[in-house]
Protein backbone atom coordinates (compact mmCIF):
# COMPACT_ATOMS: atom_id res chain seq x y z
CA UNK A 1 0.00 0.00 0.00
CA UNK A 2 2.79 2.75 0.83
CA UNK A 3 4.56 1.39 -2.81
CA UNK A 4 0.71 2.69 -4.46
CA UNK A 5 1.33 5.69 -2.54
CA UNK A 6 4.49 6.49 -3.53
CA UNK A 7 3.79 5.85 -6.95
CA UNK A 8 0.42 7.64 -7.36
CA UNK A 9 1.86 10.43 -5.72
CA UNK A 10 5.08 10.86 -8.20
CA UNK A 11 2.78 10.09 -11.24
CA UNK A 12 0.63 13.01 -9.47
CA UNK A 13 3.12 15.36 -9.07
CA UNK A 14 4.28 15.18 -12.80
CA UNK A 15 1.30 15.18 -14.33
CA UNK A 16 0.63 18.65 -12.63
CA UNK A 17 4.05 19.90 -12.85
CA UNK A 18 4.75 19.26 -16.29
CA UNK A 19 1.89 17.35 -18.18
CA UNK A 20 -0.83 19.26 -17.48
CA UNK A 21 1.11 22.67 -18.15
CA UNK A 22 -0.70 24.58 -21.06
CA UNK A 23 2.61 24.76 -23.22
CA UNK A 24 2.59 20.73 -22.99
CA UNK A 25 -1.91 20.58 -23.50
CA UNK A 26 -1.17 22.75 -26.41
CA UNK A 27 2.08 21.28 -27.95
CA UNK A 28 -0.12 17.78 -27.70
CA UNK A 29 -2.89 19.25 -30.30
CA UNK A 30 -0.85 21.37 -32.68
CA UNK A 31 2.10 19.02 -33.45
CA UNK A 32 0.07 16.26 -34.55
CA UNK A 33 -2.62 18.91 -36.68
CA UNK A 34 1.12 20.62 -38.25
CA UNK A 35 1.81 16.99 -39.17
CA UNK A 36 -1.14 15.87 -41.03
CA UNK A 37 -1.37 19.35 -42.80
CA UNK A 38 2.00 19.08 -43.68
CA UNK A 39 1.37 16.07 -45.86
CA UNK A 40 -1.51 17.08 -47.21
CA UNK A 41 -0.11 20.26 -48.47
CA UNK A 42 2.34 18.72 -49.74
CA UNK A 43 0.81 15.42 -51.64
CA UNK A 44 -2.10 17.44 -52.86
CA UNK A 45 -4.23 14.46 -51.32
CA UNK A 46 -7.77 14.84 -50.45
CA UNK A 47 -9.18 13.90 -46.85
CA UNK A 48 -9.85 10.21 -48.32
CA UNK A 49 -6.22 9.76 -47.55
CA UNK A 50 -6.66 10.80 -44.13
CA UNK A 51 -6.71 6.71 -43.25
CA UNK A 52 -3.62 6.63 -45.26
CA UNK A 53 -1.10 8.53 -42.81
CA UNK A 54 -3.44 8.13 -40.12
CA UNK A 55 -0.86 5.54 -38.29
CA UNK A 56 2.80 7.64 -39.49
CA UNK A 57 0.75 10.61 -37.58
CA UNK A 58 -0.47 9.24 -34.40
CA UNK A 59 2.83 7.10 -34.01
CA UNK A 60 5.09 10.59 -34.89
CA UNK A 61 2.95 12.34 -32.33
CA UNK A 62 3.66 9.64 -29.27
CA UNK A 63 7.19 9.59 -30.43
CA UNK A 64 7.92 13.15 -29.95
CA UNK A 65 5.81 14.08 -27.06
CA UNK A 66 7.27 11.23 -24.92
CA UNK A 67 10.90 11.27 -25.84
CA UNK A 68 10.59 15.63 -25.07
CA UNK A 69 8.71 15.11 -22.05
CA UNK A 70 11.57 12.18 -20.43
CA UNK A 71 14.26 15.30 -20.83
CA UNK A 72 12.40 17.56 -18.59
CA UNK A 73 11.08 14.95 -15.94
CA UNK A 74 13.96 12.74 -15.63
CA UNK A 75 17.30 14.52 -16.86
CA UNK A 76 15.81 18.18 -15.11
CA UNK A 77 15.18 16.61 -12.08
CA UNK A 78 18.68 14.95 -11.73
CA UNK A 79 20.20 18.36 -12.54
CA UNK A 80 18.13 20.06 -10.51
CA UNK A 81 19.18 17.34 -7.70
CA UNK A 82 14.85 16.62 -6.81
CA UNK A 83 16.24 13.40 -8.37
CA UNK A 84 18.14 12.09 -5.15
CA UNK A 85 14.84 12.71 -3.17
CA UNK A 86 13.45 10.37 -4.94
CA UNK A 87 16.49 7.62 -5.40
CA UNK A 88 16.40 8.19 -1.31
CA UNK A 89 13.57 7.23 -0.93
CA UNK A 90 12.05 3.67 0.20
CA UNK A 91 10.79 2.55 -3.00
CA UNK A 92 12.12 0.28 -5.57
CA UNK A 93 14.29 1.71 -8.40
CA UNK A 94 12.02 -0.21 -10.90
CA UNK A 95 8.97 0.93 -9.35
CA UNK A 96 9.95 4.83 -9.34
CA UNK A 97 11.20 4.70 -12.98
CA UNK A 98 7.57 3.01 -13.41
CA UNK A 99 5.84 6.17 -11.99
CA UNK A 100 8.44 8.60 -13.82
CA UNK A 101 7.55 7.07 -16.94
CA UNK A 102 3.74 6.27 -16.55
CA UNK A 103 2.83 10.08 -16.79
CA UNK A 104 4.46 10.37 -20.36
CA UNK A 105 3.22 6.90 -21.36
CA UNK A 106 -0.23 8.52 -20.40
CA UNK A 107 1.09 11.79 -22.39
CA UNK A 108 1.63 9.87 -25.38
CA UNK A 109 -1.95 7.87 -25.25
CA UNK A 110 -3.51 11.34 -25.04
CA UNK A 111 -1.25 12.54 -28.23
CA UNK A 112 -2.14 9.51 -30.30
CA UNK A 113 -5.93 10.47 -29.99
CA UNK A 114 -5.46 13.73 -31.26
CA UNK A 115 -4.96 12.52 -34.51
CA UNK A 116 -7.44 9.63 -34.48
CA UNK A 117 -9.88 12.60 -33.29
CA UNK A 118 -9.08 15.06 -36.27
CA UNK A 119 -9.34 12.05 -39.17
CA UNK A 120 -13.00 10.77 -37.86
CA UNK A 121 -14.46 14.31 -38.22
CA UNK A 122 -13.45 13.62 -42.15
CA UNK A 123 -13.37 10.12 -42.78
CA UNK A 124 -15.25 6.44 -41.85
CA UNK A 125 -12.67 4.92 -39.13
CA UNK A 126 -15.25 1.77 -39.14
CA UNK A 127 -12.53 -0.38 -40.65
CA UNK A 128 -10.64 0.46 -37.25
CA UNK A 129 -10.10 -2.56 -35.15
CA UNK A 130 -9.85 -0.97 -31.47
CA UNK A 131 -8.69 -4.07 -29.99
CA UNK A 132 -5.62 -3.94 -31.78
CA UNK A 133 -5.58 -0.05 -32.13
CA UNK A 134 -5.60 -0.15 -28.31
CA UNK A 135 -2.58 -2.23 -27.46
CA UNK A 136 -0.59 -1.10 -30.44
CA UNK A 137 -1.16 3.02 -29.21
CA UNK A 138 0.11 1.86 -25.72
CA UNK A 139 2.85 -0.49 -26.54
CA UNK A 140 4.36 2.44 -28.94
CA UNK A 141 3.67 5.16 -25.95
CA UNK A 142 5.57 2.88 -23.97
CA UNK A 143 8.44 2.04 -26.00
CA UNK A 144 9.10 5.87 -26.93
CA UNK A 145 9.05 6.68 -23.44
CA UNK A 146 11.23 3.77 -22.69
CA UNK A 147 13.67 4.85 -25.40
CA UNK A 148 13.06 8.63 -23.97
CA UNK A 149 14.16 7.53 -20.55
CA UNK A 150 17.33 5.61 -22.22
CA UNK A 151 17.94 8.69 -23.26
CA UNK A 152 17.29 10.97 -20.55
CA UNK A 153 19.85 8.89 -18.34
CA UNK A 154 22.39 8.86 -20.27
CA UNK A 155 23.57 12.33 -20.05
CA UNK A 156 23.49 15.51 -18.06
CA UNK A 157 22.19 17.88 -19.18
CA UNK A 158 18.65 18.99 -20.53
CA UNK A 159 20.36 19.95 -23.89
CA UNK A 160 22.03 16.80 -24.47
CA UNK A 161 18.91 14.80 -23.84
CA UNK A 162 16.91 17.18 -26.62
CA UNK A 163 20.49 16.55 -29.22
CA UNK A 164 20.68 13.19 -28.75
CA UNK A 165 16.44 12.71 -28.51
CA UNK A 166 17.00 14.09 -31.97
CA UNK A 167 19.88 11.92 -33.08
CA UNK A 168 17.06 9.05 -32.77
CA UNK A 169 13.77 10.82 -33.66
CA UNK A 170 14.22 11.99 -37.01
CA UNK A 171 16.03 8.81 -38.50
CA UNK A 172 13.21 7.52 -37.39
CA UNK A 173 10.85 9.39 -38.82
CA UNK A 174 12.58 8.09 -42.39
CA UNK A 175 13.13 4.67 -41.63
CA UNK A 176 10.35 3.16 -39.60
CA UNK A 177 7.68 3.28 -42.50
CA UNK A 178 5.89 5.98 -40.90
CA UNK A 179 5.27 7.75 -44.31
CA UNK A 180 7.30 5.49 -46.31
CA UNK A 181 6.86 2.47 -47.10
CA UNK A 182 10.18 0.16 -45.54
CA UNK A 183 10.30 -2.02 -48.67
CA UNK A 184 11.60 1.34 -50.69
CA UNK A 185 14.27 2.06 -48.75
CA UNK A 186 17.88 1.40 -49.90
CA UNK A 187 18.77 -2.19 -48.86
CA UNK A 188 21.06 -1.01 -46.74
CA UNK A 189 18.88 0.93 -44.50
CA UNK A 190 16.47 -1.67 -44.23
CA UNK A 191 17.80 -3.77 -41.96
CA UNK A 192 18.33 -0.27 -39.47
CA UNK A 193 14.51 0.11 -39.51
CA UNK A 194 13.42 -3.27 -37.53
CA UNK A 195 16.18 -1.73 -34.77
CA UNK A 196 13.23 0.68 -34.00
CA UNK A 197 10.71 -0.47 -31.87
CA UNK A 198 8.30 2.30 -33.77
CA UNK A 199 8.40 0.23 -36.69
CA UNK A 200 6.72 -2.64 -35.66
CA UNK A 201 4.43 -0.05 -33.62
CA UNK A 202 3.74 1.34 -37.06
CA UNK A 203 3.30 -1.71 -38.58
CA UNK A 204 0.36 -2.61 -35.85
CA UNK A 205 -1.57 0.16 -36.14
CA UNK A 206 -1.48 -0.63 -40.54
CA UNK A 207 -3.03 -3.59 -39.50
CA UNK A 208 -5.54 -2.32 -37.01
CA UNK A 209 -6.67 -0.39 -39.93
CA UNK A 210 -6.07 -2.83 -42.19
CA UNK A 211 -3.61 -1.67 -44.34
CA UNK A 212 -0.78 -3.67 -45.73
CA UNK A 213 1.46 -4.62 -43.35
CA UNK A 214 5.28 -6.50 -43.05
CA UNK A 215 5.04 -8.22 -40.24
CA UNK A 216 2.37 -10.58 -38.63
CA UNK A 217 0.51 -8.74 -35.82
CA UNK A 218 1.62 -11.40 -33.15
CA UNK A 219 5.34 -10.57 -34.00
CA UNK A 220 4.65 -6.58 -33.97
CA UNK A 221 3.68 -7.37 -30.55
CA UNK A 222 6.23 -9.82 -29.49
CA UNK A 223 9.22 -7.42 -30.75
CA UNK A 224 7.43 -4.11 -29.32
CA UNK A 225 7.38 -5.47 -25.97
CA UNK A 226 10.88 -7.04 -25.77
CA UNK A 227 12.39 -3.53 -27.36
CA UNK A 228 10.28 -2.05 -24.09
CA UNK A 229 11.95 -4.75 -21.85
CA UNK A 230 15.71 -4.06 -23.22
CA UNK A 231 15.04 -0.29 -23.27
CA UNK A 232 13.97 -0.47 -19.65
CA UNK A 233 16.56 -2.58 -18.57
CA UNK A 234 19.11 -0.88 -20.03
CA UNK A 235 18.06 3.03 -18.77
CA UNK A 236 17.66 1.49 -15.11
CA UNK A 237 21.67 -0.46 -15.38
CA UNK A 238 22.13 3.45 -16.73
CA UNK A 239 20.81 4.95 -13.61
CA UNK A 240 22.70 2.27 -11.25
CA UNK A 241 25.70 2.82 -12.81
CA UNK A 242 25.70 7.07 -13.32
CA UNK A 243 23.53 8.26 -10.76
CA UNK A 244 24.62 5.64 -7.83
CA UNK A 245 28.40 5.79 -8.05
CA UNK B 1 27.14 4.87 25.42
CA UNK B 2 23.74 4.24 24.17
CA UNK B 3 23.85 1.21 21.30
CA UNK B 4 25.17 2.21 17.92
CA UNK B 5 22.18 3.33 15.34
CA UNK B 6 24.86 3.91 12.97
CA UNK B 7 28.29 1.84 12.45
CA UNK B 8 30.88 2.25 9.38
CA UNK B 9 33.35 0.00 9.24
CA UNK B 10 36.61 0.89 6.90
CA UNK B 11 34.62 2.95 4.65
CA UNK B 12 36.14 3.71 1.16
CA UNK B 13 35.59 5.16 -2.02
CA UNK B 14 37.06 5.92 -5.43
CA UNK B 15 35.79 8.74 -7.61
CA UNK B 16 38.46 7.54 -10.65
CA UNK B 17 41.85 7.89 -9.83
CA UNK B 18 40.55 10.27 -6.51
CA UNK B 19 40.47 8.33 -3.25
CA UNK B 20 37.61 10.19 -1.79
CA UNK B 21 37.39 8.18 1.73
CA UNK B 22 40.13 6.29 3.11
CA UNK B 23 39.39 3.41 5.57
CA UNK B 24 36.68 5.58 7.72
CA UNK B 25 35.02 3.86 10.48
CA UNK B 26 32.93 5.33 13.52
CA UNK B 27 29.73 4.55 15.35
CA UNK B 28 26.59 6.74 16.65
CA UNK B 29 24.67 5.75 19.18
CA UNK B 30 20.89 6.26 19.48
CA UNK B 31 20.08 9.98 20.57
CA UNK B 32 23.07 11.70 19.99
CA UNK B 33 24.12 14.52 17.74
CA UNK B 34 27.41 13.32 15.95
CA UNK B 35 29.45 15.87 13.97
CA UNK B 36 31.28 15.50 11.02
CA UNK B 37 33.65 18.05 10.79
CA UNK B 38 35.91 19.17 8.19
CA UNK B 39 36.98 21.42 5.26
CA UNK B 40 35.40 21.50 1.81
CA UNK B 41 36.52 18.00 -0.22
CA UNK B 42 37.37 16.33 3.09
CA UNK B 43 34.69 13.72 2.37
CA UNK B 44 31.80 14.87 4.37
CA UNK B 45 29.32 14.46 1.67
CA UNK B 46 30.38 11.20 0.35
CA UNK B 47 30.09 9.51 3.64
CA UNK B 48 26.22 10.56 4.12
CA UNK B 49 25.84 8.86 0.14
CA UNK B 50 27.69 6.27 1.30
CA UNK B 51 25.51 5.70 4.07
CA UNK B 52 22.41 6.52 2.84
CA UNK B 53 22.55 4.82 -0.58
CA UNK B 54 23.34 7.11 -2.94
CA UNK B 55 26.64 6.07 -3.66
CA UNK B 56 28.14 2.35 -3.64
CA UNK B 57 31.14 2.07 -1.09
CA UNK B 58 34.35 0.26 -3.04
CA UNK B 59 35.51 -1.02 0.35
CA UNK B 60 33.81 -1.20 3.87
CA UNK B 61 30.42 -2.14 5.56
CA UNK B 62 27.60 0.16 7.09
CA UNK B 63 25.44 -1.28 9.90
CA UNK B 64 21.93 0.51 10.37
CA UNK B 65 20.86 -0.36 13.73
CA UNK B 66 23.15 -3.75 13.79
CA UNK B 67 21.95 -4.48 10.87
CA UNK B 68 24.48 -4.74 7.48
CA UNK B 69 22.66 -2.41 4.82
CA UNK B 70 25.89 -2.29 2.04
CA UNK B 71 23.86 -3.18 -1.41
CA UNK B 72 20.54 -3.36 0.31
CA UNK B 73 20.49 0.12 2.03
CA UNK B 74 16.60 0.44 0.37
CA UNK B 75 15.43 -1.74 3.65
CA UNK B 76 16.61 0.74 6.00
CA UNK B 77 15.52 4.41 3.88
CA UNK B 78 12.21 4.16 5.78
CA UNK B 79 14.53 5.33 8.97
CA UNK B 80 16.55 8.23 7.51
CA UNK B 81 15.49 11.67 6.83
CA UNK B 82 17.93 13.31 4.58
CA UNK B 83 18.88 17.26 4.30
CA UNK B 84 20.92 17.52 1.15
CA UNK B 85 23.61 20.35 1.29
CA UNK B 86 21.51 22.14 -1.19
CA UNK B 87 18.24 22.71 -1.02
CA UNK B 88 16.62 19.98 -3.32
CA UNK B 89 12.85 20.13 -2.96
CA UNK B 90 10.17 21.27 -6.35
CA UNK B 91 10.74 25.09 -7.59
CA UNK B 92 7.10 25.01 -8.82
CA UNK B 93 5.24 23.03 -5.62
CA UNK B 94 4.70 25.41 -3.42
CA UNK B 95 6.08 24.41 0.65
CA UNK B 96 2.78 22.53 1.76
CA UNK B 97 2.77 20.57 -1.32
CA UNK B 98 6.24 19.68 -1.27
CA UNK B 99 5.84 18.44 2.54
CA UNK B 100 3.50 16.60 1.37
CA UNK B 101 5.02 14.84 -1.85
CA UNK B 102 7.79 14.08 0.72
CA UNK B 103 5.30 12.24 3.58
CA UNK B 104 4.07 10.45 0.14
CA UNK B 105 7.09 9.09 -0.98
CA UNK B 106 7.40 7.35 2.29
CA UNK B 107 3.55 5.93 2.05
CA UNK B 108 2.11 8.31 4.45
CA UNK B 109 -1.84 8.79 3.51
CA UNK B 110 -3.10 11.68 2.63
CA UNK B 111 -4.44 13.23 5.71
CA UNK B 112 -1.90 11.99 8.09
CA UNK B 113 0.40 13.74 5.92
CA UNK B 114 -1.19 16.74 5.45
CA UNK B 115 -2.17 16.90 8.90
CA UNK B 116 1.97 16.53 9.34
CA UNK B 117 2.86 19.44 6.83
CA UNK B 118 0.79 21.75 9.13
CA UNK B 119 2.27 20.58 12.08
CA UNK B 120 5.93 21.19 10.37
CA UNK B 121 5.31 24.52 8.65
CA UNK B 122 4.03 25.94 12.03
CA UNK B 123 7.17 24.33 13.86
CA UNK B 124 9.91 25.87 11.29
CA UNK B 125 7.88 29.48 11.14
CA UNK B 126 6.42 29.03 7.91
CA UNK B 127 2.74 28.50 7.96
CA UNK B 128 2.61 31.68 6.46
CA UNK B 129 4.33 30.94 3.40
CA UNK B 130 2.65 27.96 3.21
CA UNK B 131 0.79 28.44 -0.02
CA UNK B 132 3.64 29.95 -1.75
CA UNK B 133 6.09 28.51 -4.49
CA UNK B 134 9.52 27.04 -3.24
CA UNK B 135 10.98 29.17 -5.83
CA UNK B 136 10.42 32.40 -3.78
CA UNK B 137 11.34 31.48 -0.87
CA UNK B 138 14.38 32.68 1.18
CA UNK B 139 17.39 30.84 1.24
CA UNK B 140 16.87 30.29 5.00
CA UNK B 141 13.72 29.78 4.41
CA UNK B 142 14.02 27.19 1.80
CA UNK B 143 16.60 25.20 4.66
CA UNK B 144 14.32 24.91 7.03
CA UNK B 145 11.61 23.76 5.09
CA UNK B 146 14.09 21.09 3.51
CA UNK B 147 14.74 19.95 7.14
CA UNK B 148 10.59 19.74 8.23
CA UNK B 149 10.46 17.50 4.69
CA UNK B 150 13.34 15.34 6.13
CA UNK B 151 11.37 15.08 8.96
CA UNK B 152 8.00 14.40 7.48
CA UNK B 153 7.60 10.37 8.15
CA UNK B 154 8.93 11.10 11.73
CA UNK B 155 12.32 9.84 11.15
CA UNK B 156 14.63 7.82 13.76
CA UNK B 157 17.75 8.73 12.33
CA UNK B 158 18.79 12.39 10.74
CA UNK B 159 21.73 13.29 8.16
CA UNK B 160 21.86 16.65 7.91
CA UNK B 161 24.80 17.65 5.26
CA UNK B 162 26.03 21.41 6.03
CA UNK B 163 22.46 22.55 7.36
CA UNK B 164 23.55 26.27 8.13
CA UNK B 165 26.07 26.83 5.67
CA UNK B 166 25.35 29.97 3.90
CA UNK B 167 22.18 31.18 5.58
CA UNK B 168 21.26 34.19 7.71
CA UNK B 169 21.99 34.37 11.53
CA UNK B 170 18.43 33.97 12.61
CA UNK B 171 17.87 30.69 10.49
CA UNK B 172 21.38 29.28 11.70
CA UNK B 173 20.36 29.97 14.93
CA UNK B 174 16.69 28.30 14.16
CA UNK B 175 18.15 25.27 12.80
CA UNK B 176 20.60 25.02 15.60
CA UNK B 177 17.55 25.08 17.99
CA UNK B 178 15.41 22.79 16.17
CA UNK B 179 18.15 20.67 16.49
CA UNK B 180 18.67 20.55 19.62
CA UNK B 181 15.49 20.23 20.29
CA UNK B 182 14.97 17.38 18.21
CA UNK B 183 17.98 15.51 19.97
CA UNK B 184 16.21 15.66 22.73
CA UNK B 185 13.52 14.06 21.52
CA UNK B 186 15.53 10.25 20.37
CA UNK B 187 16.10 11.44 16.99
CA UNK B 188 19.48 10.36 16.21
CA UNK B 189 20.96 13.32 13.98
CA UNK B 190 24.56 12.69 11.73
CA UNK B 191 25.77 16.42 11.41
CA UNK B 192 28.16 17.82 8.50
CA UNK B 193 29.58 20.76 9.07
CA UNK B 194 33.28 22.99 8.18
CA UNK B 195 31.58 25.38 11.57
CA UNK B 196 33.70 24.62 14.38
CA UNK B 197 31.78 26.74 16.42
CA UNK B 198 28.58 24.85 15.41
CA UNK B 199 29.79 21.52 15.97
CA UNK B 200 31.12 22.81 19.44
CA UNK B 201 27.38 23.84 20.85
CA UNK B 202 25.35 21.21 19.12
CA UNK B 203 27.61 17.84 18.91
CA UNK B 204 28.11 15.21 22.01
CA UNK B 205 30.80 13.61 19.84
CA UNK B 206 32.99 14.66 16.98
CA UNK B 207 34.89 13.41 14.19
CA UNK B 208 37.58 15.42 12.62
CA UNK B 209 37.74 14.46 8.73
CA UNK B 210 40.72 15.99 6.14
CA UNK B 211 41.39 14.63 2.59
CA UNK B 212 39.13 11.31 3.22
CA UNK B 213 41.03 10.33 6.30
CA UNK B 214 39.50 10.09 9.49
CA UNK B 215 42.01 11.75 11.78
CA UNK B 216 39.85 11.48 15.49
CA UNK B 217 36.52 10.70 16.97
CA UNK B 218 35.74 11.31 20.81
CA UNK B 219 33.42 12.70 22.98
CA UNK B 220 33.03 16.95 22.96
CA UNK B 221 34.63 17.42 26.41
CA UNK B 222 37.76 14.50 25.89
CA UNK B 223 39.06 16.82 22.96
CA UNK B 224 38.45 19.96 25.25
CA UNK B 225 39.96 18.23 27.89
CA UNK B 226 43.81 19.22 26.88
CA UNK B 227 42.90 22.94 26.43
CA UNK B 228 42.11 23.10 30.02
CA UNK B 229 44.21 25.35 31.89
CA UNK B 230 45.20 26.76 28.98
CA UNK B 231 44.99 30.44 28.23
CA UNK B 232 44.76 32.13 24.84
CA UNK B 233 45.94 35.96 23.95
CA UNK B 234 45.35 36.37 19.90
CA UNK B 235 47.24 39.98 18.87
CA UNK B 236 46.71 41.71 15.65
CA UNK B 237 50.00 43.93 14.74
CA UNK B 238 50.86 46.08 12.37
CA UNK B 239 53.15 44.59 10.39
CA UNK B 240 54.32 41.01 10.48
CA UNK B 241 56.61 39.75 13.58
CA UNK B 242 58.66 37.16 11.40
CA UNK B 243 61.46 35.67 13.46
CA UNK B 244 61.15 38.26 16.42
CA UNK B 245 58.77 35.33 17.70
CA UNK B 246 61.67 33.18 18.88
CA UNK B 247 63.09 36.89 20.83
CA UNK B 248 59.61 37.21 22.19
CA UNK B 249 59.32 33.53 23.55
CA UNK B 250 62.21 34.01 25.23
CA UNK B 251 61.70 37.31 26.46
CA UNK B 252 58.48 35.63 28.72
CA UNK B 253 58.89 31.84 29.38
CA UNK B 254 55.57 31.88 30.36
CA UNK B 255 53.97 31.66 26.87
CA UNK B 256 54.39 27.96 25.83
CA UNK B 257 53.11 28.40 22.13
CA UNK B 258 53.05 31.01 19.48
CA UNK B 259 51.45 30.78 16.53
CA UNK B 260 51.69 33.00 13.70
CA UNK B 261 48.85 33.67 10.87
CA UNK B 262 50.33 36.81 8.66
CA UNK B 263 49.88 39.81 11.04
CA UNK B 264 47.91 37.66 13.95
CA UNK B 265 50.00 36.16 16.22
CA UNK B 266 48.53 33.59 18.89
CA UNK B 267 49.88 33.18 22.12
CA UNK B 268 48.72 30.21 24.52
CA UNK B 269 50.26 30.23 28.02
CA UNK B 270 49.15 28.13 31.26
CA UNK B 271 48.48 30.86 33.03
CA UNK B 272 47.44 34.44 32.60
CA UNK B 273 50.23 36.55 30.78
CA UNK B 274 50.33 39.90 31.66
CA UNK B 275 49.66 42.21 28.30
CA UNK B 276 51.12 45.46 28.77
CA UNK B 277 55.08 44.44 28.92
CA UNK B 278 54.13 42.17 25.36
CA UNK B 279 52.90 45.52 24.19
CA UNK B 280 55.83 47.37 24.98
CA UNK B 281 58.57 44.25 24.15
CA UNK B 282 56.59 44.67 20.58
CA UNK B 283 56.83 48.34 19.89
CA UNK B 284 60.54 48.33 20.95
CA UNK B 285 60.85 46.01 18.09
CA UNK B 286 59.12 48.80 15.77
CA UNK B 287 55.70 46.62 15.73
CA UNK B 288 52.17 47.99 17.10
CA UNK B 289 49.68 45.71 18.71
CA UNK B 290 46.22 47.17 17.02
CA UNK B 291 44.29 44.22 18.83
CA UNK B 292 44.60 42.32 21.87
CA UNK B 293 41.97 39.56 22.35
CA UNK B 294 41.83 37.36 25.66
CA UNK B 295 40.16 34.02 24.01
CA UNK B 296 38.38 31.09 25.46
CA UNK B 297 40.22 27.50 24.31
CA UNK B 298 37.71 26.26 22.02
CA UNK B 299 37.30 23.16 19.79
CA UNK B 300 39.15 25.49 16.86
CA UNK B 301 42.63 24.70 18.56
CA UNK B 302 42.05 21.37 19.21
CA UNK B 303 41.02 21.01 15.18
CA UNK B 304 44.01 22.92 14.30
CA UNK B 305 46.38 20.65 16.20
CA UNK B 306 44.67 17.46 14.54
CA UNK B 307 44.03 18.24 11.26
CA UNK B 308 47.08 21.18 10.56
CA UNK B 309 44.36 23.11 8.95
CA UNK B 310 43.59 26.85 9.56
CA UNK B 311 40.34 27.35 11.14
CA UNK B 312 40.03 30.86 9.53
CA UNK B 313 40.72 29.00 6.15
CA UNK B 314 38.17 26.66 6.63
CA UNK B 315 35.46 28.68 8.02
CA UNK B 316 36.32 31.27 4.64
CA UNK B 317 35.90 28.09 2.34
CA UNK B 318 31.85 29.07 1.10
CA UNK B 319 29.82 31.62 1.43
CA UNK B 320 30.21 33.96 4.03
CA UNK B 321 27.02 34.83 6.48
CA UNK B 322 24.85 37.54 6.26
CA UNK B 323 25.12 39.90 8.72
CA UNK B 324 28.61 38.36 10.13
CA UNK B 325 29.28 37.66 13.65
CA UNK B 326 28.30 34.19 14.91
CA UNK B 327 25.44 33.25 15.24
Amino acid sequence: MRQAVAFWNILLKDMRAYYLKPPNVSWGILFPLAWTAMFFIKSGAGPERLREVLPGVAAISILFGTTSMLAVTVTFEKKSRSFERLLLAPISLELLMFAKTAGAILFGVANAFVPFAIAALFVDLAPLSWGTALPAVFLVAVSSTFLGLFIAVSVSEVFEAQTFSNFFRFPMIFLCGLFFPIADLPVVLKPLAYLFPLTYGVDLLRHALRQPAVLTPAVDFALLGLSCGVLFSFSLRNIRRRWIL
Amino acid sequence: MNPPVIRAEGLTKRYGGVLALDRVSFEVAEGEIFGFLGPNGAGKTTTIHLLTGLARPDGGRVFIHGEETSGRVKRAQHLFGIVADESNLYPELTGFDNLSFCGALYGMRKRAREERARELLGVFGLAEAADRRFSGYSKGMKRRLAIAAALMHRPPILFLDEPTTGIDVASARRIRGLLAELSRGGVTIFLTTHYIEEAERLCRRIAFIASGRLLRVDLLEELLEPLKGRHLLRLTLSREIGDRLGGLTRAFPSIARASLSGKRCLLESSAPVALGPIVRYLEECGIEVLEAVRQRPSLEEVFVEITGIEAEAMRGEKEPRKGGGEA
